[in-house]
């Protein structure tokens, strides 16, 4: 056993001279203060006490007691009682009083500082009238304490005034042998001067009254019962709004085909990812890309800006070449089949496209080639002979996605002949180390062809310049930002932009007759030629950045090309393009306690999903509430169910359900008339203050965060109709089915706000709320207007609709059996309870 | 906060009558009435009070050392736990994870208090972590998944997922 002490440290008083009372054996070792004698702690800690099994103490309380102990003291429950007290309130004050006596030199203040510690203490022993803090004989309580105001207490400059009990019995304390030999060692004579090295090495202490940053570890629950505080003029305010009632707005949901820019509105002109058409999608494709776009359209268009919302299949490259030749099918016939599936996918999930098209189209072509003579007039493309890997045993050239071999760069085993999976870095297929043909698993060998490339390098000036512009002004995610901006520390190359490959857009250009456009060039341009499939006015879109502001939504993984690559091509075409001004992207989802595999038959894929029996709108909230966006997260088949138990039903629909009961029951299905008092116009200020946020949220594309505002309209919605107790005022006098109504009246409003505000994320869900509070139409185009107004939409009288639960609950078997049927072939259940 | 956390304490101990605890200052530090004598102040003598009470003082440690290590804890999660900001966090989950490397439990070998009071107080910090920082810590995240099944049901905090595989072996990330 050793003890580790240090000079000058006052927390070595305690253990020295609890070493002394106690008579325990024990080596000491004075070591400096910067020395890290217990190895698992970052910071040095002394005093320490290195224990015969070999565990250490860092704790000088716990210590004291330890040698307390072993000598045959107990501690009793009043003894560690003070200990407590000791290193809750004591120290933090002492700490502070010492760092201001020895390093300021403001020996006055210090009684200033500890004067409720000494308070307390003054209280507690003449109160119990005994000699000792515990009673008639030392104990560690007293050891620890004396020692730890020994430094300030023995300084002569601090008194003690009338603190009579104090003084006693620190002076009965002061006097005991062990603490002035342990004083004479840790301070050397030099009284509080002697601390003054140990306590420079400290940090500096903030008085904790003034804690700016907000403690991380507060629950957050705590947060949600901590309301805010209200004032009388956000009262009035509420009050007031709530009286303006519902605006003569347009409707929202009229949309006259084609969308094309309006002026003096906001346009948006939106893209999620055009998925391949060759994959079925996942969960986390679809939240990453079109589930995250189908919310902030249908939130834009309640806002009443002027939205477009294009996508579809990308369709061209070798996978589909191949599946072709699988299926023994033409590649235009798998496309065919596999778009119609898309389709039927992104239909179940309620994406509201205004138009879901197509890469192989006329459109596609012209405008690929147009681009690509327009590049190739400024000056833009390069000529070079490329190496690639061609396997004569299947006689043709590698694709990238059909070479796999070592990542040249992080050693991988899996690379792609395009991307590494796990690194992220673009790399050229020839670069791969033992290099295989997917299919055939013969080495390839390398065979030279001509090619044309982007010359990205005589682009960058002009790509930065737009870069720092659109990145600076726009709602880019953290991600993308840093995606690209590492992309161009890296330094950009010339990208090839064709291939040797059948399907595909033919190169128009003589020299390159039998090549086609590489997949990367022209899947963008799908977007353009998407829309132009839309509406042949697609230039006021694509050709319009003045007007136009385009967000392309994707997950991490497609960013490069989006904000370098694309944007590139689109430059030197020197057309005018619209520019991506808002990138969103996504990082990845999970599944469970690992990653979704096709061909392992694990995770949830796109058509899957409606055979769960699980509504479409269940899966859109849960997919939104864990939507990857600052981090990846995981798709948990408990946690959907605990949120959609908890959230969903208990919060959520129990609200809205409850209200309209009780207009149903206690109202005979007409809402009340409502007298409003000071604590209906908090609650109104402070679900006009949730709506705000949702709306400064969601315009910035924060749909994670705006979810959470929602559930806490709800949440205050509950507590309200808890307090009140309608359904008993109801039975009661006038005053009290005055109360009822008014209560009844203002929580079916909040109902109606909360269809409202739930309509980009649960569209069926919201409309429901609506036909079952008969409620108008207008509703939707009010309250997202400006920064947010929560009126009276449900006035006195109003006639509600038939009332039925929202929301079914999610068994614990139910969810059980569908975690067993995704998992693949061996599912570990992460709850074995 | 501490008030929720002592009375989900006397449910895992089977205490069968609930106490009534108030609180003091505006730390809100919890105080429960004793019958027999002043009231208690403070959570960790609170909890320790409550553990006599159930006649679990196996859960207090079984020897002199593991008591200290023990009481070493609970005073940690009050001084150094409660309150801290995000700098201090990291360093937190830093030093605790190599404390953990060769321990299932804080006191070693034996469940006991301080686990039941260290995974409250780190509780909101897991709860946030990321997969990669969640594998970054991965003795705690360890012990943590471990000490949230042996206290099932009777605890009021929500179950963290903690995956099973490692996403994330490269450094790098």
């Amino acid at each position: 056993m050793k003890l580790f002490v240090s000079e000058g440290n006052p927390h070595c008083l305690k253990v020295l001279a609890a070493l002394q009372v106690s008579g325990v054996q024990c080596d000491v070792q004075y070591v400096n203060h910067d020395e890290r004698v217990v190895p698992f702690l970052s910071r040095p800690a002394l005093p320490a006490l290195l224990l015969p099994s070999g565990l250490h103490l860092f704790s000088s309380n716990a210590i004291c007691r330890y040698l307390f102990e072993v000598s045959g003291q107990d501690c009793s429950e009043l003894c560690g009682q003070w200990l407590e007290w000791e290193a809750t309130d004591l120290q933090p004050v002492l700490l502070q009083a010492l760092h201001t006596a020895v390093l300021q030199g403001k020996g006055s203040e210090v009684s200033q500082v500890l004067k409720g510690s000494l308070n307390h203490l003054e209280q507690s022993l003449s109160k119990g009238n005994t000699p000792y803090l515990t009673g008639d004989a030392v104990s560690v309580a007293d050891v620890v304490l004396w020692a730890a105001l020994y430094p300030v207490l023995s300084d002569s400059s601090l008194a003690l005034d009338e603190r009579k009990c104090v003084k006693t019995w620190f002076d009965r304390g002061a006097a005991t042998q062990s603490l002035q030999s342990a004083a004479q060692k840790v301070l050397q004579g030099k009284g509080l001067q002697g601390m003054k090295n140990y306590m420079q090495r400290q940090p500096a202490p903030q008085s904790s009254q003034c804690r700016d940053t907000q403690p991380c570890n507060s629950s957050p629950a705590e947060g949600e019962e901590s309301e805010r505080l209200v004032s009388e003029e956000e009262m009035a305010a509420a009050a007031l709004t709530w009286s303006t009632g519902l605006s003569d707005g347009p409707s929202a949901t009229n949309r006259q085909h084609p969308i094309l820019p309006k002026e003096g509105k906001r346009n948006l002109l939106v893209t999620s990812a055009l998925p391949y058409v060759n994959n079925v999608p996942h969960l986390g494709n679809i939240i990453g890309c079109v589930l995250s776009t189908d919310v902030f359209c249908r939130y834009g268009r309640l806002r009443d800006w002027n939205v477009l919302f294009v996508c579809g299949t990308d369709e061209y490259g070798t996978a589909t070449e191949n599946k072709a030749r699988e299926e023994g099918l033409t590649p235009q016939e798998i496309c065919d089949k596999y778009h119609a599936i898309h389709a039927s996918i992104y239909k179940w999930f309620q994406i509201d496209f205004d138009y879901f098209g197509r890469t192989t189209t006329v459109k596609q072509k012209e405008i690929a080639q147009n681009i690509f003579w327009r590049l190739h007039e400024h000056g833009f493309l390069v000529e070079d002979t490329v190496e690639q890997l061609r396997c004569e045993n299947c006689q043709r050239f590698l694709a990238d996605r059909f070479v796999e071999g070592i990542c040249p760069r992080c050693n991988y085993p899996e690379a792609r002949g395009d991307q590494c999976d796990k690194c992220g870095h673009l790399i050229n297929a020839v670069e791969l180390r033992e290099p295989q043909c997917k299919v055939c698993r013969q080495t390839p060998v390398i065979r030279s062809s001509k090619h044309l490339f982007l010359d990205l390098p005589k682009l960058e000036s002009q790509l930065e310049l737009w870069l720092n512009k659109s990145t600076s002004t726009g709602d880019w995610t953290a991600n993308a930002k840093q995606i690209t901006r590492s992309w161009l520390r890296d330094g950009l190359k010339p990208r090839c932009i064709t291939r040797d490959l059948q399907w595909g857009i033919p190169v128009p250009h003589p020299d390159f007759k039998e090549k086609v456009f590489y997949v990367w060039f022209d899947a963008p341009i799908g977007y353009l030629s998407i829309t132009a499939n839309y509406t042949d006015k697609w230039e006021k879109w694509w050709k319009n950045p003045d007007q136009v502001e385009l967000y392309n939504f994707m997950a991490k993984d497609n960013v490069p090309f989006h904000s370098v690559v694309f944007p590139c091509s689109l430059l030197g075409a020197q057309d005018n393009y619209t520019l991506v001004s808002h990138l969103v992207a996504t990082e990845y989802l999970n599944y469970e306690d690992t990653k979704f595999s096709k061909s392992r038959g694990v995770g949830v894929f796109g058509d899957m999903a409606k055979d769960t029996g699980i509504p479409s709108d269940v899966w859109r909230f849960y997919l939104l509430y864990v939507r990857p966006e600052g981090q990846d997260s995981a798709f948990s088949w408990t946690d959907m169910a605990t949120k959609n138990n908890s959230e969903l039903l208990n919060n959520l629909g129990n609200f809205i359900n409850r209200a309209g009961m009780f207009v149903t029951k206690f109202f005979d299905g007409c809402v009340p008339a409502m007298d409003l008092q000071q604590e209906d116009k908090k609650l109104l200020a402070l679900v006009g203050w949730e709506l705000q946020r949702y709306i400064q949220l969601m315009d910035k594309v924060k749909i994670r965060d705006a979810l959470k505002h929602i559930l806490n309209i709800s949440r205050h919605g509950n507590q309200y109709i808890q307090v009140n107790e309608p359904w008993k005022k109801i039975k009661g006098g006038d005053t009290e089915r005055q109360r009822a109504g008014t209560v009844t009246g203002v929580s079916v409003n909040i109902a109606c706000l909360l269809s409202v505000m739930l309509f980009p994320y649960m569209p069926t869900v919201s409309q429901t709320i609506r036909d079952q509070l008969n409620a108008p139409e207008s509703c939707m185009s009010t309250m997202l207007q400006g920064t947010g107004t929560f009126v009276c939409t449900l006035c006195t009288g109003h006639r509600i609709g038939a009332v039925s639960p929202l929301f079914q609950k999610l068994e614990v078997d139910q969810i059980e059996a569908l975690k067993k049927r995704f998992g693949g072939q061996q599912v570990l259940d992460v709850y074995d309870a | 906060m501490a008030l929720r956390e002592l009375s989900s304490l006397e449910k895992y101990l089977g205490l069968k009558k609930p106490n009534k605890y108030s609180t003091q200052g505006d730390k809100k530090i919890p105080v429960l009435q004793n019958n027999n004598g002043p009231p208690l102040v403070g959570l960790v003598t609170i909890a320790c009070h409550l553990v006599k009470e159930a006649k679990r003082p196996e859960l207090l440690g079984d020897s002199a050392e593991s008591r200290a290590v023990v009481q070493q804890w609970l005073e940690h999660r009050v001084t150094k736990l409660d309150g801290c900001t995000k700098e201090d966090m990291k360093t937190i989950l830093k030093d605790l994870n190599l404390y953990l490397q060769d321990k299932v439990y804080l006191a070693g070998n034996q469940f006991t208090l301080a686990d039941v009071f260290i995974y409250c107080g780190v509780h909101p910090l897991i709860v946030d972590l990321a997969v990669q920082e969640k594998e970054q810590y991965v003795n705690v995240t360890r012990w943590f998944d471990h000490i949230q099944h042996h206290l099932g049901l009777k605890h009021h905090l929500p179950p963290v997922v903690v995956l099973r595989n490692r996403i994330y072996t490269s450094r790098h990330h």
